[in-house]
């Protein structure tokens, strides 16, 4: 998904979004490696969030909102990778919090599915949900375009190129930490890249 | 250089001699577990990106169990549990414990322990959070997504990140009426839903060594409540004598040097901690157990990895023995092993069973996850509606038992069954005299 300006509509959440909220556990009985089973889960992306719009309109699989900013401890919670696949699946592509759970930013990342950016202040009070903005990667940035504010993002970093090829393995084989081609050797080639890690 | 637990059982899994904080390395895993959740799609992306026919890396390092959603009609559940079966017969793994056998276990994080796979000193890496439970056992243990998980099936290795420690420290004796699900409540209290993020949380001193294994567990299992990346004990005789029960496999423990650095710590005296509740919907909403007192319940439910454990049903049974729950209370035990105990272990000579029964509670000898995580309409004590319900488990996030109106009190197996009796929140002090 390599990109350097992400443009769309913005969905604002508050603290503390655990993967319950993001794909409830009934849902998990999807496989994500399984075509059809991904696109339901993106139809589900967010549904368990209390008192919001739904993130993906009801009868539909995709969402209007690219972008969802959120505050403090996003994606908190369990290991299930379904919750950004969920969100990725609904044609999210990125989240800017004030912080999130370990897991899930590993899961982004190693999944290219999301970006996850950090922000060194709270910026759920700058948007409102359907706000017009635009991140700029190369430069770190969130415009709110209808309020024309210019908002600083903490640069991704190790995490970005990974995210850019579409996550770990894709990484892991143009940077030559692992064979090209899937091949039994794949596992005797130890990996020497440094990559970024949680 | 003076290295934590945690730090030590880095730098032995990267083969160096020191690791520190904040250093990313390449650990060798010495076991993979995953379950049927997460499994089938970390066994396609390992198809995808290692090839059809290609082999784990090491058979005896893969640890499969099924525990999530086994006991319910939903076709693709079964479907998920047979990817499972099939994978293992490919790959002819040993430790692969199907559905509907002997083998069967529940919960993975409690049968991992009971089947001898936590070992002291090594690296256990799991597709599930609460895989921080085996840090009882002085495991590094911590959990992946399905994208890691498949690189480990194909290589034996995951690049971590050493996390900076934690050190809590309970000194003297907790008092009688306490479980480690208070300690546990008590300090994510403190140090809020996200206070450990990125960190591992140590657990030491005198209180902490008069833990029987059970509570330890209990104790690590809800250190992802805090954020954090691992909990870790250090391995004692009692340690020693449950693995060695299990297992003939060997292994070394690690102790932490005295002089080796923390971003935390702190003393608590153990007989200070009260009775602690998290209210809805969050594990850091601390109160305690008595100024709750006019909170009334609809249900109560005993199950799961964090309190699901024969030591929590026996103390379950302590309050509720010749007693009647006023609200309805389902219990289900973690594991199969449990199940049976449930059967056999007397409390004055009466089995447990018979004491929950004669209370009037809703027993299910299934064991699995239950309702911990809602799951399927179908799922044994899964909150359907606008329930306000005590629980033993780990989260009450919006939903997490299944109807987003249900409202979860997290509590200690004294609690809850003091609850279930009253209808209402209960100190566990008026029962345990
Ligand atoms: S019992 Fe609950 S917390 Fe434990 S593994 Fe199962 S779903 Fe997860």
């Amino acid at each position: 998904m390599s990109a350097n300006r992400i443009r769309g509509q913005v969905y604002v959440l508050g603290d503390n979004i655990d993967t319950d909220q993001i794909i409830p556990a009934q849902y998990l009985n999807l496989v994500p490696t399984i075509p059809e089973e991904y696109e339901k889960l993106g139809s589900y992306a967010l549904c368990g969030v209390l008192d919001a719009p739904p993130y993906v309109p009801q009868g539909r699989t995709k969402t209007p909102y690219a972008i969802i900013v959120a505050g403090r401890n996003f994606g908190c919670g369990s290991s299930r990778e379904h919750a950004p696949i969920a969100i990725g699946a609904a044609g999210g592509r990125a989240v800017v919090a004030e912080s999130y759970a370990r897991i899930f930013f590993r899961n982004c990342v190693a999944t290219g599915e999301l970006y996850p950016l950090e922000t060194a202040t709270r910026l759920v009070g700058e948007f409102v949900t359907g706000d017009e903005a635009e991140i700029d990667l190369d430069a770190s940035t969130i415009t709110n375009l209808r309020t024309g504010a210019v908002m600083a993002l903490a640069p991704l970093g190790d995490a970005r190129p990974v995210i850019d090829a579409g996550g770990l393995f894709e990484y892991a084989r143009r940077t030559g930490m692992i064979a090209s081609t899937a091949h039994p050797d794949v596992r005797e080639a130890v990996p020497v890249n440094r990559v970024v890690e949680d | 250089m003076a290295m934590t637990m945690t730090e030590k059982i880095l730098a032995r899994a990267s083969g160096k001699a020191a690791v520190r904080p904040g250093e990313n390395v390449w650990a060798n895993v010495d076991t993979l577990m995953t379950h049927d959740v997460c499994g089938p799609g970390t066994i396609g992306i390992f198809k995808r990106e290692f090839g059809a026919a290609a082999k784990v890396w090491d058979r005896d390092k893969v640890v499969i169990i099924p525990d999530h959603y086994i006991f319910t009609a939903d076709d693709k559940c079964h479907r998920n549990v047979a990817i499972l079966r099939q994978f293992a017969r490919e790959q002819d793994l040993p430790h692969y414990y199907d559905v509907g056998t002997p083998r069967y276990k529940g919960v993975c994080h409690i049968a991992l322990a009971q089947e001898g796979h936590c070992r002291p000193g090594e690296v256990l890496f799991g597709t599930d959070s609460h895989t921080c439970t085996a840090g009882a056992f002085n495991q590094f243990a911590t959990g992946i997504g399905n994208t890691d998980a498949a690189f480990i099936l194909g290589t034996g290795k995951l690049l971590v990140k050493v996390p900076p420690t934690m050190r809590f420290v309970f000194e003297g004796e907790f008092p009688p009426y306490l479980m480690a699900k208070d300690v546990i409540l008590h300090l994510i209290g403190e140090i809020g839903v996200d206070g450990g993020t990125y960190k591992a949380m140590e657990f030491a001193g005198e209180a902490i060594e008069r833990l029987e294994m059970e509570e330890r567990m209990t104790l690590c299992n809800m250190v992802i409540e805090g954020g954090g990346k691992n909990g870790i004990i250090e391995a004692d005789e009692r340690t020693f004598a449950y693995v060695r029960a299990r297992t003939g496999k060997s292994f070394e423990a690690v102790a932490p040097d005295a002089d080796a650095k923390h971003v935390f710590y702190k003393r608590w005296d153990a007989r200070t901690i009260e009775p602690t509740v998290a209210r809805p919907h969050s594990p850091d909403k601390r109160a305690t157990a008595r100024s709750l007192a006019d909170v009334a319940i609809t249900r109560a439910y005993i199950g799961s990895c964090t309190g699901g454990k024969l030591t929590d049903f026996a103390s379950a049974a302590r309050v509720l023995r010749g007693r009647k729950v006023a609200v309805q209370t389902f219990l289900v035990p973690a594991t199969t092993e449990i199940a049976r105990g449930i059967g056999t272990e007397t409390l004055e000579g009466k089995t447990l069973l018979s004491i929950f029964e004669e209370a009037g509670c809703t027993v299910s000898l299934d064991a699995s996850c239950a309702a911990c995580l809602g799951g399927p309409a179908d799922t044994f004590g899964r909150i359907n509606g606008p329930e306000v319900c005590i629980s033993t488990t780990n989260r009450n996030f919006p939903g997490r038992m299944g109807a987003k109106e249900g409202q979860i009190y997290l509590a200690s197996p004294y609690t809850v069954a003091a609850s279930a009796v009253r209808g209402r929140i209960t100190d566990p002090r008026e029962f345990l005299a």
